[in-house]
């Protein structure tokens, strides 16, 4: 048993280290870290300096530029990434339809889209939720019918994250109404700009603009842009959900959130001492500290099951992950707005360029509030906490 | 980095899991209990034969040369086992300080006794004012002649009663919590002036109220200068405790499951119902979160750097206390009634588990001491 790191590992992180904070643009790590909201050209240039890197798909197979790494060094990558504040690759293209269209897609199909997923050339939002199918995903209604050589497609789609930036969405239809409710879905790709298509925005609790709702009236898409088969897709939809989970708890992005926390408390006063020298503060940050440390093992300990694992078939105990890693990244968006204290209060639109206006309160206080109120959302999106509790219930606990 | 334990750490694991299976179920462990001595003298003999009470010692000194992932391998069974043993009290705490603080003499003359199993040794160190505090001692040491003589009163010596030696903590210079000035001395546990109250904890195990009055005693090591190994030992009794708690827990654990899938309320098993899942679920992450915690204590208590392997220590019982209260109270409300019995077993992991949160500086103690330091993450 040995928690220290290989020479190799240690020189790879080293490296991935190096360049996410000398090659990835400071201004834009700077705006990740005071919790921003990135343009969709900030998220397009650091996935197109990854990928020029070779670093953008790492976990793809190699023959669409995948790198075979270990679970060890796709950990290190994204702890790194993750401390350095650097956006990471578009998850709707690089974790979630890129791998389908690697796993089940037409060889042209490959061709055609996964350079540009890779690339972000072709920007993906994911359309799977529905006003009716939450958590009860396979409960969706979207209709897919068949006429000729199309696809009519007739529904809504909800939650469809930067659907605002998206080229093309990949979603989840019915195409056999009659079949039990898993069996009649299929996996199609629907360019954004067909006729019939409307995106409305979903103002979430911080004012910010992230999801959308996405209506098909009549949307006719070519037949050849089924993935795989027919009523096949909730399989698929499985096997990217798997996917899904690799790295889910951001531990890095904790620790960077917690050190950044450190520094705040220690430059704000209140009366004659920093908040960091108050107790109960020092004793909250502490415990965050130490539960963060248990998810730390917790993580390398699935990361060192993952030897021998199929792929796109994640380990239950990876449930604890996100269950855990998000209750300690809410806690740390609580612990920020509390440093701020009451210069949490303005709402502040997030300034123009060319603004003068000078920031009301310290400058890091204006998305101290909206980032708390944006990030209960971790514990919902991804498969909701309870929904991660029943899947160890029944594949761990056997209940 | 991996998890993997080696061959012969697999055969250590195997072999005490089995001692447990065997010698060490619900009913024996109530026959055991009955001894006079509150534990087995049978299951002692076990232990040397095993070469369990010879584990962190130098094979050069007839020991097995584990370190502290062979300490918590042993630890994580005998919390499962649920031991009434001096296993803690006597190579752990007292056997620690021999290797840290003793002479080469001293250990050759001490440890070949205790790893046949025909010496048990108990450290007195707390004293009623000191609650966690590991400097505070007032009991005191002197020179007589070629012999040192001690005064004072310990307390809660664990296994203090059925020791035949006591190793003590006692000043020979400085005020109640001064770091300087301590000295580690040995005493038989029958000499003229000692004084034992011996009596059951709440957990079933033993421990003892010593009072020594002018006690003739010989000195472990150079006196003045054994509080960083008194603290070391510490340490490593914290990451002991703490694989001995996941040990516990994940029986409990394991107990509650059986529990919930065999109970039939309503006309079915309680654990269809989803509010009894997700409350074992919880449970399920305590557990983890400690089993993750106990292994970092682990891999920790050999650091040479004190500051670091304390912060180590303090973290990781923060953690085994919060998550050990947790899963234990949850333990009990989902047994409902029975639970709350002395016939079954659910309790018993329960005050042990709670009791390990009071040992060596409860939950708040080292989250204070841990906030104090700076935190976790430097």
């Amino acid at each position: 048993m040995d928690l220290s790191f290989t020479s190799d590992e240690i020189a790879f992180r080293d490296e991935a280290r190096r360049f996410f904070r000398t090659e990835i643009p400071e201004a834009i790590r700077a705006r990740a870290a005071a919790g921003e909201h990135l343009a969709r050209e900030d998220i397009v240039t650091c996935q197109r300096l990854l990928n020029a890197r070779g670093w953008a798909v790492p976990h793809w197979p190699r023959e669409w530029g995948g790198r075979d790494w270990t679970p060890v060094q796709v950990y290190l990558y994204q702890d790194e990434m993750q401390r350095a504040c650097v956006p990471p690759p578009l998850p709707f293209n690089t974790s979630m339809v890129g791998p389908v269209i690697a796993e089940f897609g037409s060889e042209a199909q490959k061709q055609h889209f996964l350079p540009k997923i890779a690339n972000l050339d072709i920007w993906f939002c994911q359309g799977f939720s529905e006003p009716g199918a939450g958590s009860d995903l396979a409960s969706l209604r979207t209709s897919a019918r068949r006429e000729g050589d199309h696809y009519i497609v007739d529904g809504q789609k909800t939650w469809t994250t930067l659907a605002q930036y998206a080229d093309w969405i990949f979603c989840l239809v019915r195409t056999d109404p009659a079949a039990k409710k898993q069996e009649g879905i299929s996996f199609l790709l629907i360019d954004m700009k067909t006729p019939g298509i409307t995106v409305r925005p979903i103002v979430t609790i911080d004012g910010g603009r992230e999801v959308n709702e996405v209506f098909f009236d009549n949307v006719r898409v070519p037949v050849e842009n089924l993935v795989g088969a027919e009523n096949r897709g909730w399989d698929y939809a499985k096997f990217l959900l798997g996917n899904e989970r690799v790295g889910i708890a951001r531990i890095g992005t904790s620790k960077e959130r917690i050190a950044r926390i450190k520094r705040l408390a220690a430059m704000e006063q209140d009366g004659e001492r920093p908040i960091l020298e108050d107790r109960r503060f020092r004793e909250k940050l502490a415990l965050l500290e130490v539960e963060l440390k248990a998810l730390e093992i917790t993580q390398l300990r699935v990361v060192a099951n993952e030897r021998g694992r199929a792929r796109g078939k994640p380990d239950p105990a990876s449930s604890i992950l996100k269950i855990k890693g998000s209750e300690i990244q809410q806690a740390t968006t609580e612990l920020l707005m509390q440093v701020v204290g009451p210069y949490a209060l303005p709402y502040q639109s997030e300034p123009e360029a060319g603004s003068n206006e000078p920031p009301l309160g310290p400058e890091f206080a204006a998305s101290a509030a909206p980032t708390y109120f944006n990030w209960r959302k971790i514990s919902i999106y991804g498969g909701s906490n309870e929904i991660q509790r029943g899947i160890i219930a029944k594949a761990i606990l056997g209940l | 980095m991996d998890f993997d334990l080696t061959e012969e750490q697999r055969l250590l694991r195997e072999s005490v899991e089995r001692l447990m299976t065997d010698r060490y179920d619900f009913e024996q462990r109530r026959a055991h209990a009955r001894a006079p001595a509150g534990w087995s003298g049978e299951i002692w003999a076990q232990y040397a034969e095993m070469g369990l009470l010879g584990l962190p010692f130098a094979e050069a000194e007839g020991g097995f040369g584990g370190g502290p992932v062979e300490l918590m391998i042993v630890m994580e069974a005998f919390g499962r086992g649920l031991i009434l043993e001096p296993y803690l009290a006597s190579v752990v705490l007292a056997g620690g300080l021999l290797r840290h603080a003793a002479s080469a003499e001293q250990r050759a003359a001490l440890l070949p006794a205790l790893i046949a199993g025909e010496r048990r040794l108990a450290f007195a160190h707390a004293e009623r004012q000191a609650r966690y505090h590991l400097a505070d001692v007032a009991t005191t040491a002197r020179r007589e002649g070629g012999r040192w003589r001690i005064d004072g009163e310990k307390s809660l010596v664990l296994h203090g009663d059925s020791a035949q030696q006591v190793i003590v903590s006692a000043r020979i210079a400085g005020g109640r919590r001064d770091r300087d000035g301590i000295g580690l001395f040995l005493v038989d546990a029958d000499a003229p002036g000692v004084r034992r109250r011996g009596y059951p904890t709440q957990d079933g195990l033993r421990a003892a109220e010593i009072g020594l009055d002018g006690v003739e005693a010989t000195a472990l090591g150079e006196p003045g200068a054994a509080l960083p190994a008194i603290e070391r030992v510490v340490d490593e009794a914290i990451a002991a405790l703490c694989a001995e708690a996941v040990g516990a827990m994940a029986a409990l654990h394991a107990l509650t499951l059986d529990y919930l899938k065999t109970r039939k309320q309503f006309g079915r098993a309680i654990g269809e119902f989803q509010v009894l899942q997700h409350r074992a679920v919880d449970m399920f992450v305590e557990l983890e979160q400690a089993r993750s915690m106990a292994m970092f204590a682990a891999l920790m208590a050999g650091e040479a750097d004190a500051d670091a392997r304390h912060r180590a220590m303090a973290a990781a019982k923060v953690q085994i206390g919060r998550s050990g209260r947790k899963l234990g109270q949850e333990a009990i409300q989902l047994h409902g009634g029975i639970g709350m019995t002395m016939e079954y077993k659910a309790g018993h992991y329960f005050k042990r588990l709670t009791m390990i949160e009071l040992l060596f500086g409860d939950t708040d103690t080292h989250l204070a001491a841990l906030a104090e330091a700076g935190g976790l993450l430097v």
